[in-house]
């Protein structure tokens, strides 16, 4: 598995879609022909993907936002994105 | 009569629009019912919408507008528009002949998100023969270039049987050439045109085994790159699929004159008598019609899925399956090697070695004989 460097630049892949659903009370990642049901951690993480933040950026914005260790958060949160990176959701 | 409240369900994920059976295609492996649906027929513009405005309502998260044909409907701007007003993500799964740059800009100005383009074969002369249509795979290609210049994903479907196994990896080329971020390499599902063309189609185990080894060697090398979504044919499976991801769990279908069905197929089973949007709501149908609640969870499993560890994954196959091949709909779908009637599904391979007969296309009146 190739490493995320924390200046990498996270955003949805092609065609995908990120909204909340009022019926679910829940956040979705839409796709071509597949959805994703975050849970609310990852939703968390997925608020920040914006095309603009940095991997380093999102992990520094949850590390000051939950009181946890930045190393352990930087860990969680690159295996998140890495795991939809793989499944074609994230372009990381 | 019955004081056991029917089981709870989620609300159901997708929308399978059917709408229409017309299409200038006549693949014998349509998964459309053998008794096809007239344009008279039809539901109208405001009563597709009116539908959308219901399932959005009840937590429907994407739209897949279908047919037959879906773009042959002179409607389908607006029928999108509204799926995409609504907030569903709007799927076009398409053969694509009847589109070209302005239709395609008017469905991206509409909202569409993502197009399926099927493919019968990458070799031209045997995509035509296969889907009975002069010229179709080269506008196909042109169309492909289109959906890609307009910004939109696209997903290449190849339709995979024995008589165009051989190209799988150069499907796989041809997908990723296009641009597509999707493949599914399918393999012809054995329901309706598919069963009555079954003896020209059912691939042979080395075809099978072929496909799977090239279809695992391309999803390593294009891992986050390309998604390849890979659909076995039954008669060679060990567990059956989760056929619609269980039946009324997560998917409704519409077929072109409005009867609401678990699944495309459902229609040849007997017993049912399934809702129409002329009579009820989706959300009376999702949550309270006898149709949808017949096979719903798992307490109508019998044995031996019921104490099966993989009930709540395959929720038992398929019903049309078990249906077709043993002619009970409530037993265990016989593509599970548990199944008592698993032999029935191997007593077909043969069909596989011997000499193909003729296609049976797909069209109004196609010639039934050899049906079952």
């Amino acid at each position: 598995m190739e490493a995320a460097q924390e200046d990498a630049v996270p955003r949805f892949g092609p065609g995908m879609r990120f909204r909340f659903d009022d019926v679910r009370n829940a956040w979705i990642v839409l796709g071509p022909e597949r959805l994703f049901l975050p849970d609310e951690q990852a939703a968390e993480i997925l608020k920040l993907v914006d095309g603009s933040r940095t991997l380093g950026a999102i992990i520094d914005d949850l590390a000051a936002r939950f009181a946890a260790p930045r190393d352990v958060l930087a860990t969680d949160v690159t295996a998140m994105l890495r795991d939809l990176a793989d499944k074609g959701a994230i372009r990381l | 009569m019955n004081a056991i409240p029917p089981p709870a369900a989620s609300p159901p994920m997708g929308l399978i629009a059917e709408l229409t059976h017309r299409c200038p295609l006549q693949c014998p492996y349509c998964a459309n019912p053998l008794e096809l649906a007239r344009a008279a027929g039809e539901l109208d513009t405001q009563t597709w919408q009116r539908v959308f405005d219901e399932a959005a309502a009840i937590g429907v998260l994407q739209c897949h507008l279908t047919g037959g044909e879906p773009t042959a409907r002179r409607d389908i701007v607006p029928i999108v528009r509204r799926a995409a007003e609504l907030g569903m993500y709007t799927n076009l799964i398409t053969a694509g002949v009847l589109l070209d740059e302005r239709s395609i800009a008017e469905l991206v100005e509409a909202g569409l998100e993502h197009v399926q383009l099927s493919f019968q074969d990458v070799e031209p002369a045997n995509a035509d023969r296969i889907g009975n249509f002069k010229g179709g795979h080269a506008k196909k290609l042109e169309v492909a270039a289109l959906v890609k210049a307009a910004g939109l994903p696209l997903t290449a479907n190849f339709v995979v049987h024995r008589q165009n196994a051989e190209r799988v990896p150069e499907m796989i080329e041809l997908g990723t050439e296009l641009g597509a971020g999707r493949i599914e390499v399918a393999s012809v599902q054995y329901y309706g045109w598919g069963l009555t063309n079954r003896a020209a189609l059912l691939p042979t185990r080395a075809q099978l085994d072929a496909t799977t080894e090239t279809v695992e060697e391309a999803r390593v090398r294009l891992k986050g790159k390309v998604v390849i979504d890979y659909v076995v044919p039954d008669y060679y499976a060990m567990r059956p699929k989760s056929c619609m991801g269980g039946w009324a769990r997560r998917l409704i279908t519409i077929t072109p004159r409005g009867r609401v069905l678990p699944c495309h197929a459902a229609e040849i089973l007997p017993g049912f008598d399934f809702p129409s949007v002329h009579e009820k709501t989706l959300a009376e149908i999702w949550y309270s019609d006898p149709a949808f609640l017949r096979y719903r969870g798992t307490d109508w499993m019998p044995e031996p899925c019921r104490s099966c560890d993989q009930k709540e994954i395959d929720w038992a196959g398929c019903r049309c399956q078990a249906f077709q091949i043993t002619g009970d709909a409530s037993c265990t779908d016989p593509a599970c090697s548990l199944s008592p009637d698993h032999a029935m599904m191997h007593a077909v391979l043969p069909e596989s070695e011997a000499p193909p007969p003729a296609f049976v296309y797909r069209r109004i009146g196609s010639n039934l004989v050899g049906a079952k």
